[in-house]
Protein backbone atom coordinates (compact mmCIF):
# COMPACT_ATOMS: atom_id res chain seq x y z
CA UNK A 1 0.00 0.00 0.00
CA UNK A 2 1.38 3.01 -0.78
CA UNK A 3 2.25 6.16 1.85
CA UNK A 4 -0.64 8.74 2.49
CA UNK A 5 -0.30 11.49 0.78
CA UNK A 6 -0.27 15.29 2.63
CA UNK A 7 0.17 18.08 0.20
CA UNK A 8 1.93 21.09 1.96
CA UNK A 9 1.31 24.61 0.48
CA UNK A 10 3.68 27.32 -0.54
CA UNK A 11 2.74 30.92 -1.21
CA UNK A 12 5.47 33.85 -1.66
CA UNK A 13 6.17 34.25 2.15
CA UNK A 14 5.26 31.12 3.79
CA UNK A 15 7.81 29.91 6.15
CA UNK A 16 7.28 26.77 7.83
CA UNK A 17 6.50 24.57 4.97
CA UNK A 18 9.96 22.92 5.48
CA UNK A 19 8.95 22.23 8.78
CA UNK A 20 5.27 20.95 7.48
CA UNK A 21 6.33 18.51 5.15
CA UNK A 22 9.13 17.12 7.50
CA UNK A 23 6.75 16.50 10.40
CA UNK A 24 4.69 14.79 7.48
CA UNK A 25 7.63 12.64 6.79
CA UNK A 26 8.19 12.13 10.13
CA UNK A 27 5.17 10.40 10.86
CA UNK A 28 5.29 8.00 7.81
CA UNK A 29 3.26 10.11 5.30
CA UNK A 30 4.52 11.48 1.38
CA UNK A 31 4.62 15.22 1.60
CA UNK A 32 3.48 16.65 -1.88
CA UNK A 33 4.76 20.53 -1.85
CA UNK A 34 1.76 22.27 -3.18
CA UNK A 35 2.59 25.84 -5.47
CA UNK A 36 -0.21 28.75 -4.62
CA UNK A 37 0.13 29.39 -8.37
CA UNK A 38 -0.95 25.89 -9.25
CA UNK A 39 -4.69 25.11 -9.42
CA UNK A 40 -3.53 21.56 -8.41
CA UNK A 41 -3.86 19.57 -5.49
CA UNK A 42 -1.67 16.47 -7.24
CA UNK A 43 -4.64 14.37 -5.72
CA UNK A 44 -3.35 14.36 -1.77
CA UNK A 45 -5.00 12.95 0.58
CA UNK A 46 -4.90 16.05 3.03
CA UNK A 47 -3.66 19.58 2.58
CA UNK A 48 -1.46 21.02 5.36
CA UNK A 49 -1.26 25.47 5.31
CA UNK A 50 1.55 26.25 6.84
CA UNK A 51 2.43 29.41 8.95
CA UNK A 52 4.55 32.53 7.65
CA UNK A 53 4.08 35.81 5.78
CA UNK A 54 2.11 34.75 2.56
CA UNK A 55 1.95 37.60 0.13
CA UNK A 56 3.84 39.99 3.26
CA UNK A 57 0.20 39.89 5.18
CA UNK A 58 -0.27 43.12 3.03
CA UNK A 59 -3.85 44.48 3.32
CA UNK A 60 -5.21 41.62 6.04
CA UNK A 61 -3.30 38.22 7.15
CA UNK A 62 -4.37 35.86 4.44
CA UNK A 63 -6.90 38.32 2.55
CA UNK A 64 -4.44 37.74 -0.96
CA UNK A 65 -3.73 34.29 -0.05
CA UNK A 66 -7.35 33.08 -0.20
CA UNK A 67 -7.42 33.95 -3.65
CA UNK A 68 -4.66 32.59 -4.99
CA UNK A 69 -5.13 29.93 -7.91
CA UNK A 70 -5.05 26.81 -5.86
CA UNK A 71 -7.11 27.41 -3.15
CA UNK A 72 -9.98 28.01 -6.01
CA UNK A 73 -9.74 24.38 -5.61
CA UNK A 74 -8.68 23.70 -2.16
CA UNK A 75 -11.90 25.45 -1.02
CA UNK A 76 -14.46 23.72 -2.52
CA UNK A 77 -12.44 20.32 -2.04
CA UNK A 78 -12.25 20.99 1.91
CA UNK A 79 -16.31 21.57 1.65
CA UNK A 80 -16.33 18.06 0.07
CA UNK A 81 -14.51 16.72 2.94
CA UNK A 82 -11.00 16.96 2.17
CA UNK A 83 -8.79 17.13 5.63
CA UNK A 84 -7.45 20.55 5.95
CA UNK A 85 -5.07 21.94 8.74
CA UNK A 86 -3.93 25.43 9.20
CA UNK A 87 -1.64 26.71 11.79
CA UNK A 88 -1.18 30.15 12.17
CA UNK A 89 -0.76 31.97 8.87
CA UNK A 90 -2.50 29.08 6.93
CA UNK A 91 -5.66 29.74 10.14
CA UNK A 92 -5.61 33.04 9.29
CA UNK A 93 -6.66 32.06 5.41
CA UNK A 94 -9.12 29.26 6.73
CA UNK A 95 -10.87 32.10 8.09
CA UNK A 96 -10.23 34.53 5.24
CA UNK A 97 -11.33 32.09 2.82
CA UNK A 98 -14.66 31.34 5.38
CA UNK A 99 -13.96 27.58 6.34
CA UNK A 100 -14.00 28.45 9.23
CA UNK A 101 -15.73 31.53 11.03
CA UNK A 102 -14.65 34.52 12.50
CA UNK A 103 -11.19 35.89 12.07
CA UNK A 104 -7.67 36.70 13.58
CA UNK A 105 -7.01 40.54 14.91
CA UNK A 106 -3.87 42.26 16.43
CA UNK A 107 -3.07 41.10 19.02
CA UNK A 108 -4.36 42.58 22.05
CA UNK A 109 -1.13 43.34 23.99
CA UNK A 110 -0.13 44.97 20.18
CA UNK A 111 3.01 42.35 20.82
CA UNK A 112 4.29 39.75 18.70
CA UNK A 113 4.39 37.09 21.00
CA UNK A 114 6.81 34.25 20.45
CA UNK A 115 7.16 31.51 23.17
CA UNK A 116 6.01 27.88 24.35
CA UNK A 117 2.19 27.87 25.13
CA UNK A 118 0.29 25.28 27.32
CA UNK A 119 -2.68 24.28 25.46
CA UNK A 120 -5.92 22.59 25.89
CA UNK A 121 -6.82 19.57 23.74
CA UNK A 122 -10.67 20.36 23.55
CA UNK A 123 -12.05 18.28 21.18
CA UNK A 124 -10.06 14.79 20.24
CA UNK A 125 -12.69 13.60 17.73
CA UNK A 126 -11.80 15.63 14.71
CA UNK A 127 -9.48 14.17 11.77
CA UNK A 128 -6.71 16.03 13.59
CA UNK A 129 -6.74 15.34 16.60
CA UNK A 130 -7.61 12.17 17.46
CA UNK A 131 -4.41 10.41 18.71
CA UNK A 132 -4.90 13.12 21.64
CA UNK A 133 -7.16 12.68 24.58
CA UNK A 134 -9.98 15.10 25.29
CA UNK A 135 -9.07 17.38 27.84
CA UNK A 136 -5.36 16.47 27.29
CA UNK A 137 -3.10 19.32 28.39
CA UNK A 138 -0.07 19.78 25.40
CA UNK A 139 3.00 22.55 24.60
CA UNK A 140 3.41 24.05 21.21
CA UNK A 141 5.46 27.01 20.27
CA UNK A 142 3.58 30.27 19.52
CA UNK A 143 4.91 32.88 17.51
CA UNK A 144 2.22 35.10 15.90
CA UNK A 145 1.39 39.01 16.12
CA UNK A 146 -2.02 38.87 15.09
CA UNK A 147 -3.69 35.88 16.54
CA UNK A 148 -6.43 37.18 18.31
CA UNK A 149 -9.65 35.18 17.44
CA UNK A 150 -13.25 37.30 17.19
CA UNK A 151 -16.36 36.28 16.45
CA UNK A 152 -19.44 37.65 16.92
CA UNK A 153 -21.82 36.09 19.86
CA UNK A 154 -23.59 34.03 17.71
CA UNK A 155 -21.13 32.54 16.10
CA UNK A 156 -18.69 31.92 19.44
CA UNK A 157 -22.11 30.17 20.97
CA UNK A 158 -22.42 27.82 18.08
CA UNK A 159 -18.83 26.91 18.27
CA UNK A 160 -19.16 26.09 21.89
CA UNK A 161 -21.77 24.52 22.20
CA UNK A 162 -20.98 22.34 19.03
CA UNK A 163 -17.84 21.12 20.60
CA UNK A 164 -16.31 23.23 17.65
CA UNK A 165 -13.57 24.72 20.27
CA UNK A 166 -10.67 22.40 19.56
CA UNK A 167 -8.05 24.23 21.59
CA UNK A 168 -7.98 26.52 24.38
CA UNK A 169 -4.92 28.12 25.65
CA UNK A 170 -3.95 27.36 29.41
CA UNK A 171 -1.16 29.36 31.66
CA UNK A 172 -2.07 33.12 30.19
CA UNK A 173 -3.90 34.02 27.13
CA UNK A 174 -0.87 35.18 24.28
CA UNK A 175 -3.34 37.50 22.50
CA UNK A 176 -6.57 38.37 24.22
CA UNK A 177 -8.13 35.66 21.87
CA UNK A 178 -11.89 35.39 23.14
CA UNK A 179 -12.93 32.19 25.52
CA UNK A 180 -9.08 31.81 24.85
CA UNK A 181 -9.67 30.18 21.89
CA UNK A 182 -6.72 28.96 20.29
CA UNK A 183 -8.17 26.32 17.58
CA UNK A 184 -11.45 25.87 16.18
CA UNK A 185 -12.99 22.91 13.46
CA UNK A 186 -15.26 23.55 10.83
CA UNK A 187 -19.09 21.46 11.02
CA UNK A 188 -17.74 18.49 9.51
CA UNK A 189 -14.66 18.34 11.39
CA UNK A 190 -12.54 18.13 8.90
CA UNK A 191 -11.02 21.45 8.48
CA UNK A 192 -8.92 22.57 11.34
CA UNK A 193 -7.29 26.05 12.40
CA UNK A 194 -4.61 26.75 15.17
CA UNK A 195 -2.56 29.51 16.09
CA UNK A 196 -0.12 27.19 17.31
CA UNK A 197 2.55 25.42 15.72
CA UNK A 198 2.26 21.64 15.95
CA UNK A 199 4.82 21.06 13.33
CA UNK A 200 7.72 22.86 15.33
CA UNK A 201 7.08 20.58 18.12
CA UNK A 202 7.86 16.95 16.68
CA UNK A 203 11.46 16.23 17.34
CA UNK A 204 13.78 16.33 19.96
CA UNK A 205 16.73 17.47 18.35
CA UNK A 206 15.41 21.44 17.31
CA UNK A 207 15.38 22.12 20.90
CA UNK A 208 11.11 22.31 20.63
CA UNK A 209 9.86 22.23 24.33
CA UNK A 210 8.08 19.19 23.76
CA UNK A 211 7.06 16.49 20.98
CA UNK A 212 3.53 17.15 21.58
CA UNK A 213 2.52 17.90 18.20
CA UNK A 214 3.26 14.52 16.76
CA UNK A 215 0.03 13.48 17.60
CA UNK A 216 -1.64 16.14 14.66
CA UNK A 217 0.14 14.10 11.50
CA UNK A 218 -0.08 10.33 13.40
CA UNK A 219 -3.95 11.16 13.93
CA UNK A 220 -4.30 12.01 9.64
CA UNK A 221 -2.12 9.63 9.09
CA UNK A 222 -4.48 7.07 10.87
CA UNK A 223 -7.33 8.09 9.44
CA UNK A 224 -6.33 8.37 6.09
CA UNK A 225 -4.54 4.63 6.05
CA UNK A 226 -8.26 3.55 7.49
CA UNK A 227 -10.44 5.22 5.61
CA UNK B 1 -11.75 59.80 -14.28
CA UNK B 2 -12.93 59.38 -10.80
CA UNK B 3 -12.00 59.03 -7.24
CA UNK B 4 -13.67 56.73 -5.28
CA UNK B 5 -12.71 56.38 -1.50
CA UNK B 6 -13.44 53.13 0.49
CA UNK B 7 -12.92 53.79 4.26
CA UNK B 8 -12.71 50.35 6.34
CA UNK B 9 -13.35 50.87 10.15
CA UNK B 10 -13.19 47.77 12.48
CA UNK B 11 -16.85 46.83 13.61
CA UNK B 12 -17.63 48.79 16.73
CA UNK B 13 -17.93 46.13 19.06
CA UNK B 14 -14.32 44.76 17.80
CA UNK B 15 -11.40 45.59 20.13
CA UNK B 16 -8.72 48.18 18.22
CA UNK B 17 -5.59 47.74 20.68
CA UNK B 18 -3.89 49.94 18.13
CA UNK B 19 -6.57 52.95 18.28
CA UNK B 20 -6.10 52.32 22.35
CA UNK B 21 -2.71 52.70 22.06
CA UNK B 22 -2.60 56.21 20.18
CA UNK B 23 -5.42 57.48 22.59
CA UNK B 24 -3.10 56.83 25.45
CA UNK B 25 -0.27 58.28 23.54
CA UNK B 26 -2.07 60.91 23.18
CA UNK B 27 -2.02 63.00 26.06
CA UNK B 28 1.71 61.94 26.96
CA UNK B 29 1.73 64.56 23.93
CA UNK B 30 0.14 67.52 25.37
CA UNK B 31 -3.30 66.53 23.50
CA UNK B 32 -6.03 66.50 26.31
CA UNK B 33 -10.21 66.64 25.30
CA UNK B 34 -9.87 63.12 23.62
CA UNK B 35 -11.90 60.12 25.05
CA UNK B 36 -11.56 57.51 22.59
CA UNK B 37 -9.20 56.79 18.66
CA UNK B 38 -10.87 54.06 16.21
CA UNK B 39 -7.92 53.08 13.66
CA UNK B 40 -9.01 52.63 9.89
CA UNK B 41 -7.55 52.03 6.72
CA UNK B 42 -8.50 54.26 3.79
CA UNK B 43 -8.65 52.98 0.12
CA UNK B 44 -8.24 55.91 -2.91
CA UNK B 45 -9.67 53.69 -6.04
CA UNK B 46 -8.73 55.33 -9.56
CA UNK B 47 -11.88 54.96 -12.21
CA UNK B 48 -11.06 55.15 -15.79
CA UNK B 49 -14.41 56.41 -16.23
CA UNK B 50 -17.19 58.33 -14.34
CA UNK B 51 -18.13 57.33 -10.70
CA UNK B 52 -21.80 56.04 -12.25
CA UNK B 53 -23.95 53.72 -10.51
CA UNK B 54 -22.70 50.59 -12.30
CA UNK B 55 -19.04 51.61 -11.30
CA UNK B 56 -19.90 52.42 -7.41
CA UNK B 57 -21.86 49.05 -7.41
CA UNK B 58 -18.09 47.13 -8.45
CA UNK B 59 -16.74 49.46 -6.09
CA UNK B 60 -19.22 47.88 -3.75
CA UNK B 61 -17.90 44.53 -4.34
CA UNK B 62 -14.61 44.75 -4.63
CA UNK B 63 -14.57 46.37 -0.69
CA UNK B 64 -16.81 42.82 0.30
CA UNK B 65 -14.97 40.65 -1.56
CA UNK B 66 -11.45 42.11 -0.93
CA UNK B 67 -10.99 45.32 0.67
CA UNK B 68 -12.62 44.66 3.89
CA UNK B 69 -13.34 41.42 6.28
CA UNK B 70 -16.75 41.94 6.32
CA UNK B 71 -16.73 39.32 9.56
CA UNK B 72 -14.90 42.34 11.58
CA UNK B 73 -14.85 45.14 9.50
CA UNK B 74 -17.35 47.63 8.21
CA UNK B 75 -16.76 50.12 5.30
CA UNK B 76 -18.20 53.33 3.77
CA UNK B 77 -17.73 54.28 -0.17
CA UNK B 78 -18.40 58.06 -1.36
CA UNK B 79 -17.04 59.66 -4.72
CA UNK B 80 -14.07 62.21 -3.83
CA UNK B 81 -15.00 65.24 -5.92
Amino acid sequence: MSAARVGVVTFPGTLDDQDAARAVRLAGAEAVPLWHAERDLKGVDAVFLPGGFSYGDYLRCGAISRFAPLMEELVPAARDGLPVLGTCNGFQILCEAHLLPGALTRNQGLHYVCRDQRVQVVNADTAWTAEYETGQEIVLPVKHGEGRYVADARTLEALESEGRVVFRYLGGNPNGSLNDIAGITSEAGNVVGLMPHPEHAVEELTGAPSVDGRGFFTSILKKLVNA
Amino acid sequence: MARVIVDVMLKPEILDPQGQAIARALPRLGFSGVSDVRQGKRFEVELDGPADEAALSEVRKMAETLLANTVIEDFTIHVES
